[in-house]
């Protein structure tokens, strides 16, 4: 039996080295402390209502999240927001709807139900008003890249000056951090770009954590619940191994063998 | 074997049973003698049964959710983690379950290796096995397709590509695969109907694995044949049942581990990305558990030549019960059979590791030795080592090895250790 988990835990292990090696970067990516990571990991939720103001004051001008819908703004284990603001926020956009009874679209504040207005109609708008790039959806993007929400802050500060010999074309810009270093994004964020309604400092590492929290949640909007089933599930599963070990001991103790 | 006699007590059970014998199969299977010796490796047996029927369950739910259209799939699976009631937990126990299912299945094969479980009589229950793995794997890329991320769109793209590769006809071959000239959504509500239908004939098929099982009864550690019922058997219910259930337990702790604290850990990022047939991925990286094919595959130069050597190293396992010449079946008594399975184990682990990265330098010279040695092990050293190998003395039953007249303390003690 020894021998058994030993040779067990062994291949367990190489399977998931040999993932991690897969996806280390070759540059080391910047680490920061993740609320929402380990066992317990849950969002701050300060840093998620930020975190939207950020999106939505910078991002959202460029990046839709077409999968998120205003309602989950209020939901249990997200930003939190009392459903009066996320019924402000939703009303502060349009959202073309009908036909109505005459046959006519028409245009109407979105409602809770509505997904996050995009900033283009389409993927080719987006493309054109961008120098030909098309700034990814950003409802699932912190699980799109590998590295993940360590990878999306990184990007967010690791812009530099090329160094000395890369020439880079007009609109793109060097980005230590990038797959291949060269973005079409500029820079998005600088210390002071915004204000925080509650008052924290927006220092360029605060705002990329908030906004990369942001996307987080957004990504993975049962996170919370998910961590706090998982705790209750594998502890009840390793109670109940517990007393099958002793049930299954009693009952080969019958007979004159090991288990 | 106690089935022939046995009698339902109620009248009408004994009515029913002679009308349709249910009740002597139950019978059947509680008292199905066991060999008393088996270790935790065969645990994984019903461990596979479990993945199984979880695959298939939590695949209807999602079924009943998910949109089999290009436009629509990518959207529906995040509907599903999004807003369907505990959509996210059934969809990451699908997804983690794939992988769950191939680890237990290679150690499931794996532990057949060692033992020599294929040997006779157990053959067609070992050819069963290597279908039901084909199956598997098909299922497995299929249902990797349906979510219509990017890694699903190339990884189909790349892998129905290599029926190419067949002479003359292999361009119309994959069209037809296809139901169009590329990938797209004809591709997708086929692959979703064959993924739906394979797991029910790998469910017969398990039947019919069971079924071989029973006629000859278990191999075990000793590998030696065991008389059924003895003292050296106990039957199946209550012992390996409960035994069963304990490695499942354990097993679901680790899968749980999986679905709950790390669900996208297996899987590629590029898969939340939605399929976009004008952008190729970087690397076209099928998942863990076919990556040492997709080494061998890559190591060969010439496209058909990789096809075929990828085919034949899963075929050539079907031929395996003739390709090993030993009459001894447990690795435990054939000193140098034990140390070949462990570097025929270490070469499936390199071929799996540069299976994931790119084919070329170093990787690639590594992958053709790992390729080259997987094949010599199945077609030289397993033939020959049947005729040279010097094996250790069998023991002549489970319980009483010392009085058999069995010489060497010191395999006493290893084969306690077994237990």
């Amino acid at each position: 039996m020894k021998n058994f988990f030993k040779i067990l835990y062994l291949i367990i292990l190489i399977l998931t080295v040999n993932y991690q090696v897969n996806a280390a970067e070759k540059v080391k990516l910047l680490k920061t402390d993740w609320s929402f990571k380990g066992l317990f990991g849950k969002f701050d939720r300060g840093s998620l209502q930020r975190g939207y103001q950020v999106y939505s004051e910078v991002c959202s001008s460029c990046h839709s999240m077409k999968y998120v819908s205003y309602r989950n703004l209020s939901e249990p284990g997200g930003p939190e927001f009392t459903e009066e603001q996320v019924k402000a926020i939703a009303a502060s956009f349009e959202v073309v709807d009908g036909p109505n009874s005459d046959g006519e679209m028409f245009v109407r504040p979105a409602k809770l139900s509505d997904k996050f207005v995009m900033p283009f109609e389409n993927v080719k708008a987006a493309q054109a008003a961008n120098g030909g790039a098309y700034p990814p959806d950003m409802s699932v993007l912190a699980k799109a890249r590998s590295g993940g929400v360590d990878y999306i802050y990184s990007v967010l500060l690791g812009y530099e000056d090329p160094p000395s010999g890369v020439t880079l074309d007009e609109g793109v810009y060097y980005n230590k951090y990038m797959y291949g270093n060269n973005i079409k994004m500029a820079k998005p964020l600088s210390n002071d770009l915004i204000e925080y309604s509650d008052g924290t400092v927006t220092t360029e590492e605060q705002m990329a954590k908030d906004v990369t929290t942001f996307l987080m949640w957004a990504a993975e909007p049962h996170l919370e619940a998910r961590h706090k089933m998982g705790f209750k599930a594998i502890l009840y599963l390793i109670i109940l191994t517990i007393l099958v070990y002793f049930s299954m001991k009693k009952i080969w103790s019958r007979i004159e063998s090991e288990v | 074997m106690s089935d022939h006699e046995y009698v339902p007590k109620s009248k009408f059970g004994k009515w029913f049973n002679d009308r349709l014998p249910l009740l002597t199969l139950a019978s059947h299977l509680t008292d199905y003698p066991t060999p008393k010796n088996l270790n935790y490796w065969w645990t994984f047996g019903g461990i596979l049964t479990f993945c199984l029927i979880t695959q298939i369950v939590t695949g209807l739910t999602l079924a009943m959710h998910y949109i089999a259209h290009a436009d629509l799939a990518f959207e529906s699976v995040e509907h599903i983690m999004r807003d369907v009631n505990y959509g996210w937990l059934i969809r990451y126990i699908h997804a983690n379950g794939a992988s769950m299912f191939f680890l237990a299945v290679y150690i499931h094969i794996f532990r057949s290796l060692f033992y020599g479980s294929y040997k006779s009589p157990r053959e067609i229950i070992w050819i069963i096995g290597i279908i039901i793995y084909l199956l598997m794997m098909a299922a497995a890329f299929m249902g990797y397709v349906l979510p219509w991320g990017q890694m699903s769109f190339w990884g189909a793209t790349v892998i129905t590509n290599l029926f190419s590769a067949i002479p003359l006809v292999g361009e119309g071959v994959v069209n037809w695969l296809w139901g169009g000239y590329s990938v797209d959504n004809p591709t997708l509500t086929r692959f979703f109907t064959l993924h739906y239908l394979i797991p029910f004939l790998i469910l017969g098929l398990v039947v019919l694995h069971i079924w071989a099982l029973h006629v000859p009864g278990n191999n075990n550690p000793i590998g030696i044949d065991v008389k059924k019922p003895s003292k050296d058997t106990v039957p199946f219910h209550p012992y390996i049942v409960i035994k069963d259930g304990f490695a499942l337990l354990m097993f679901m702790i680790v899968f749980a581990f999986f679905v709950f604290y790390s669900p996208n850990i297996l899987g590629h990022a590029d898969n939340y990305i939605e399929a976009n047939p004008m952008v190729t991925p970087a690397h076209i990286v099928p998942e863990w558990y076919l990556l040492p094919f997709y080494a061998i595959l890559r190591s060969i130069p010439d496209k058909l030549m990789g096809v075929v050597a990828m085919l034949s190293a899963i075929l050539i396992l079907a031929a395996l019960p003739w390709l090993d010449t030993s009459k001894i079946r447990s690795a435990v008594f054939r000193p140098l059979y034990k140390q070949f399975y462990w570097i025929l184990v270490a070469d499936v682990l390199i071929l799996g590791y540069v299976g994931a990265m790119p084919a070329e330098g170093l990787y690639l010279l590594i992958a053709r030795v790992a390729t080259a040695y997987y094949f010599i092990h199945f077609l030289m050293i397993l033939p020959i080592l049947g005729f040279k190998e010097k094996t250790i003395p069998l023991p002549l039953s489970i319980t009483d090895p010392v009085l058999g007249g069995f010489p060497n303390t010191a395999i006493v003690k290893k084969k306690e250790s077994l237990n």
